[in-house]
């Protein structure tokens, strides 16, 4: 069946909320018609990831709907941007891209957007309920949303996030209906459930085989320990939307509508080995290097707690390398102790991230990283080699400026 | 055949053995694939009528293709074998902007594998007509 609009989508359509809201249905209608969807919905909040700067098409589409006069309809937050206006120092873009990167920035903002700046939105002080309809943008984001917060968001982006924002409305289709939420694989983690409680970088790992696993599939994970946290459903989440298209997964007896579909029998199964885990561990670079030129964490932005964890184990010690740590502005006034982290050596980086801007000191070669996520995409957009460590196994290396591996 | 985006181009065939990621796999200044782990790495995307599966991987493949079609570096047209509204979103936000109409379709398993061996094609709302091989 074709898609069928309501009396305001057409009416948006037709120009009378200005050309702005008109583009931006175009634009909804085209996609919507191209995934098959055969209505749109009603979306409580938007977070979009478009204000990171690709190129002038980019910012020609911000200007248009800026010109335009359109605005957003939900709350909406912005993801990480190319630049860190708190800490401009850090970002090496040329004069020419900065300038476009940060109107960019502005635009985004003169939409309505709120500048927070964050791929962790879910870390924000209001975040969406369980069975609200949302229009993310940025694959950790999505996943967290739809899996932990039981939110539903399909799989947005660039362009599109900020049309759904502006117009209020979505596509009708996948993780936003129930059918699509269904898993449709079962992943065993029940051998590996007393390691996890004990390594939390077993995290990562298994979120990044469980995207070669289950790529765009829904998976109902099992044998995640009780002790499972949001921190650890972060890592878990970002690995997998790295390595495969997971939008969404369940952790049975751990989130939130995992109990809607218990009946688990008959589907295919995967059991998760230690062999994974460990080759896992290999594609991520760990323990390839002895030597270590600089440590990244905080991919996806780092909460609170994590960034308690680490003031608690670096104790004070001086860094003999860079520590780049990434979060956001909202978490790092929550936090309070930046000055604890930065006499240090720590190099707190806000707004935007280690992998996607250059910040990395000139001559970095070799990164140890927690995060599997920054591990998958660094080699190619930055051009170093990565080691994948436990954050204890980071501040260790931070500290004695080689590659430290208790595991 | 399904229309994602009408319009009419023609040009060389340029059939991709699987799927691809335009962001960190394409060259937006050159339209060359970069992506090393790809059959067709190498090969320029530009001026041909592609077909593949699907894209796949980032969402950043529409800034990617909208970014190409301003740079005039884009392929001629697209013909897939799935939808695929990644590829679709760049295609429409770059018709808005620039007047450039980048044609993508869906085509059958059987239309699809006869474009394995056709060296230039011609895409039409209407449908997908092959003119070689030569």
């Amino acid at each position: 069946m074709a898609l069928q609009l309501t009396a305001d989508d057409q009416s948006m359509l037709a120009g009378e909320e200005g050309e702005g809201v008109a583009l931006a249905m175009r634009v909804l209608v085209a996609t919507a018609e191209a995934m098959g969807a055969e209505r749109l919905l009603d979306i409580t909040s938007a977070h979009v990831d478009g204000c990171l700067y690709h190129g002038p098409a980019g910012l020609d589409f911000a200007r248009a709907l800026v010109t335009g006069g359109a605005r957003v309809k939900v709350p909406t937050s912005l993801n990480v941007a190319s630049l860190d206006l708190l800490h401009p120092e850090l970002v090496r873009l040329d004069r020419a891209t900065a300038d476009d990167a940060r109107e960019l920035m502005d635009a985004y903002v003169a939409l309505g957007c709120r500048p927070t700046w964050t791929c962790a939105p879910y870390q924000l002080p209001e975040r969406p309920r369980l069975g609200e309809q949302v229009a993310w943008g940025e694959s950790n984001a999505i996943v967290f949303a739809n899996s932990v917060l039981g939110a539903r968001t399909e799989r947005y982006g660039d362009f599109l996030d900020i049309c759904a924002a502006v117009t209020g409305r979505a596509p009708a289709v996948g993780l936003h209906l129930d059918a699509g939420r269904r898993p449709t694989l079962v992943v065993r983690a029940d051998e590996l459930s007393a390691d996890m409680a004990a390594n939390e970088a077993l995290y990562p790992l298994l979120g990044h085989v469980l995207g070669q696993i289950a790529d765009t599939r829904v998976a109902a994970i099992t044998g995640l320990p009780a002790t499972t946290d949001e921190d650890h459903l972060k890592a878990l989440g970002a690995a997998a939307a790295s390595s495969g298209a997971v939008a969404m997964f369940h952790a049975v007896g751990i989130t939130p509508e995992a109990p809607r579909f218990s009946e688990l029998a008959g589907m295919e199964t995967v059991t998760v080995t230690r062999e994974m885990i460990e080759e896992a561990r290999r594609e991520l670079g760990a323990g390839g290097e002895d030597r270590v030129d600089a440590v990244s964490v905080g991919t996806p932005h780092y909460s609170v707690h994590q960034l308690e964890r680490l003031a608690e184990l670096l104790g004070g010690r001086r860094c003999a390398i860079p520590l780049y740590v990434n979060t956001s502005r909202s978490v790092l006034d929550a936090f309070g102790e930046a000055e604890a982290l930065a006499s240090c050596g720590a190099r707190i980086v806000t707004d935007t991230c280690t992998y996607i801007t250059p910040i990395l000191d000139h001559g970095v070669e070799v990164v140890m990283t927690d995060s599997a996520k920054w591990a998958y995409y660094a080699p190619a957009n930055l051009g170093v080699r990565v080691v994948f460590a436990s954050i204890a196994d980071c501040v260790e290396s931070a500290v004695a400026g080689r590659a430290v591996t208790t595991w | 055949m399904v229309t994602l985006v009408a319009g009419h181009a023609q040009g060389p065939v340029l059939y991709l053995d699987e799927p691809l990621s335009f962001w960190g796999g394409v060259d937006i200044t050159s339209g060359t694939i970069i992506d090393s782990h790809h059959p067709q790495a190498g090969q320029s995307v530009t001026g041909k009528v592609l077909v593949l599966p699907h894209a796949r991987g980032s969402s950043s493949t529409s800034s990617v293709i909208a970014e190409m079609i301003r740079a005039r570096t884009a392929p001629a047209a697209v013909v897939l074998r799935s939808r695929d509204p990644v590829i679709v979103l760049g295609a429409v936000v770059a018709r808005e902007l620039y007047g450039w109409v980048l044609p993508v379709v869906v085509v059958d398993a059987d239309r699809y594998e006869r474009l394995a061996t056709s060296t230039f094609a011609e895409v039409l709302p209407e449908g997908v007509r092959e003119i070689g091989p030569a």
